[in-house]
């Protein structure tokens, strides 16, 4: 177990490397980060005095080196645009995003969930019809669109929920914003976490339904009603742990989508999270910031697989006795 | 006495697109207490169906069209699912072909066992994990606590399918119904569980319905088999008289298709000519006439049925006392081949 964890952190180290490169990368290929910087009566010996001082003169893997080195202690430099550290830009917006995509990603996994496994208990009912007719607009309608018909309806016509902001907001620990704890931010958060977590719910519940189907029809479960099981027991015991280990790899990775695509929804919403912020540093070529979050999401997506290949273990003993025996 | 399981006139029926199929037509058999019924026949020929439609578990959309089962003399075959659920595991218990997608492979063994046990007997958890030791202790499961603990892909296949028979029979069932429980195995494995099976029905007083194609575990094992041929029954009877004296011509090619070990390794086995014909085209008459080298002329138009003989009993028109007589050339053959020829036969029936 322990050695399957270390080896998979070793990989995950591996990953990172490899994205801090191509985000380094990105220094280099999207214009000369001196001309970036300063004004147009800048002197060519203020450029070349600048070009040492940045470090620019340097190998280009004593270069990397630095990056990945400031990289790890969370300096990221500061924003072209902003002129802040883009790490203390990051903080301000990472509450806002990470509460969104945790409660769109809840909403997903228990309105899918229980879907996925009624309709695959039972295929053939009016409701179950109903619920993959639905699904197919899940996953048809595109985001931007479901955000602004959920703003037309529950906003401008019913005036129910904000159309846009997070609401208050309550400072927790100095630096994490929450609105989990007001009721304005509880409300400006239903609309965002719907449209976000609609095509992640529709998405699981269509592979828990087909996982369900197919598990259902195996050996093992034919037995167990041969044995008098009660329902269930096979359907919920036997059948359902048998469709998770599918169901989590999806469930993880699109954890991971919903942070890294939040960009979307946060525009629609007017979101002050960090796909918005994201979005600004594209419009303005703000290179510190473009690649600061591209590490960030690949070290979120990286974190959420790491703990998929844990829970795997957890769930499946043909893969924890096979890792712990290698 | 009461048989332990007796089937009257079941009739099984799968509607499809093109049409309702048949599966099983008019079947009829019973099975005494302690006895082993062996039930043979091709693949398609209705022997798991038969097993899944007394067991409850037709795969959707086949149905019981007709008939009964009855089970220790009470019918079963209508009972209400909650009812039916109770049956399933506490009174019939079944073993199916392969061992290693019988098992869940997520649950651990101890928890299968003690699962099922808990589900038809009340008894604390601990009562039903010693249970669940001594079954595994009583299928030859080496170190038998130690392996409560193990996943089912930390055993092998023969290991599995003790394990799979001691969840048949964690529940004391009075009837087993052992699906092709040896044909996933290996050759080295397959006496050894099969010896297993009947001596732990055995002590247990337990009848077993045996559903297999192999007629060397029919004969080591059965107390009496049932030969099916296109969802209808060809023969019945002990399995000595069966195998040496076979009634219905579909069953005497069946026994000459057998190599044996004394005969000529050379000589071409005999085959019975064509195939089982499918569901959706059984002839008109007795299902095997076309392929038959004894037909009559009734056999194209009517169904025989069981006709009783000195031996066993089999659906065949030549054993018909009272039909017309067959013509002499077709007495002589069935003769020839010790197919008991009733009938007015010119040379007069053997009896």
């Amino acid at each position: 177990m322990l050695a399957f964890a270390i080896r998979r952190l070793i990989q995950a180290v591996g990953v990172m490397l490899v994205v801090a490169l191509i985000s380094f990368l990105l220094f280099r290929f999207v214009g000369d980060p001196v001309n970036q910087l300063v004004g147009v009566d800048t002197t060519p010996e203020q450029r070349a005095q600048l070009r040492q001082d940045l470090g620019l003169n340097d190998p280009v893997y004593v270069q990397f080196g630095r990056f990945v080195g400031k990289a790890a202690r969370f300096d990221f430099g500061i924003s072209y645009q902003i002129k802040r550290p883009v790490a203390d830009l990051i903080a301000s917006r990472l509450p806002a995003t990470l509460e969104l995509s945790l409660v769109s990603a809840v909403f997903a996994l228990l309105v899918g969930l229980p879907m996925g496994v009624y309709t695959g208990l039972y295929p053939q009912t009016l409701l179950s019809r109903l619920f993959l007719a639905l699904s197919l607009t899940g996953i048809s309608l595109p985001t931007f669109l479901i955000g602004i018909l959920l703003i037309f309806i529950f906003s401008v016509n019913l005036g129910w929920l904000p159309s846009f902001g997070r609401g208050d907001v309550v400072t927790i620990g100095g630096f994490w914003t929450t609105g989990l704890l007001t009721r304005s931010g509880l409300s400006s958060l239903i609309l965002p976490a719907i449209t976000l977590g609609l095509f992640q719910m529709t998405l699981i519940m269509r592979l828990v339904r087909g996982e369900m189907l197919e598990v259902l029809r195996t050996d093992y479960i034919k037995f167990a009603r041969a044995r008098g099981l009660s329902s269930r027991a096979i359907n919920f015991g036997h059948a359902l742990k048998n469709t998770l280990v599918p169901v989590i790899t999806i469930t993880g990775l699109q954890i991971g989508s919903i942070i890294a695509f939040s960009i979307i929804t946060e525009t629609v919403f007017q979101w002050p999270g960090m796909g918005l912020l994201f979005l600004q540093a594209v419009q303005n070529v703000d290179i510190p910031i473009m690649a600061a979050y591209l590490l960030l999401i690949a070290f979120l997506f990286t974190v959420i697989n790491f703990i998929v290949d844990l829970l795997y273990v957890a769930v499946d003993p043909r893969i924890r006795i096979g890792g712990a025996g290698a | 006495m009461t048989a332990t399981l007796s089937v009257r006139n079941l009739r099984v029926e799968i509607p499809t697109r093109h049409g309702v199929l048949t599966a099983i037509d008019d079947l009829s058999f019973d099975i005494a207490p302690g006895e082993v019924l062996g039930v043979v026949g091709e693949s398609g020929a209705g022997k798991s169906i038969t097993g899944s439609a007394i067991i409850g578990l037709l795969d959707p959309p086949g149905r019981i069209a007709g008939g009964e089962i009855l089970l220790g003399g009470e019918r079963i075959d209508n009972l209400p699912p909650p009812a039916m659920r109770r049956v399933r595991g506490k009174r019939i218990g079944m073993i199916f072909q392969d061992p290693l997608t019988s098992l869940n492979p997520l649950y651990r063994i101890g928890d299968q066992l003690t699962q099922t046990i808990l589900t038809h007997e009340k008894m604390t958890a601990r009562a039903a994990l010693d249970k669940a030791e001594r079954l595994l202790v009583e299928v030859g499961i080496p170190a038998a606590g130690a392996r409560l603990s193990s996943y089912p892909h930390q055993f092998s296949g023969g290991m599995r399918q003790r394990v799979v028979i001691a969840l048949a029979l964690a529940a004391d069932p009075e009837l087993v119904v052992a699906d092709e429980p040896t044909t996933a195995l290996d050759v080295s494995v397959q006496a050894q569980v099969i010896s297993l099976l009947k001596r732990l029905c055995k002590d247990r007083g337990a009848s077993v319905m045996l559903i297999t194609h192999d007629m060397g575990v029919i004969a080591e094992t059965a107390d009496r088999v049932c030969v099916l041929y296109a969802g209808r029954l060809a023969e019945i009877g002990k399995v000595r008289d069966v195998v040496k004296h076979p009634q219905h011509p579909y069953t005497h090619g069946l026994m000459t298709a057998i190599p044996s070990l004394k005969g000529d390794p050379d000589a071409r086995l005999e085959q019975i000519p064509g195939s089982m014909p499918r569901l959706g085209a059984i002839p008109e008459g007795c299902a095997f006439n076309p392929r038959c080298g004894f037909r009559l002329e009734r056999c194209r138009a009517e169904r025989p049925a069981a006709y009783p003989t000195s031996r066993s009993e089999a659906s065949c028109f030549l054993l018909d006392a009272a039909g017309r007589a067959p013509p002499p050339e077709t007495a002589t053959a069935a003769r020839a081949a010790g197919i008991e020829v009733r009938a007015g036969a010119p040379t007069g029936a053997d009896a």
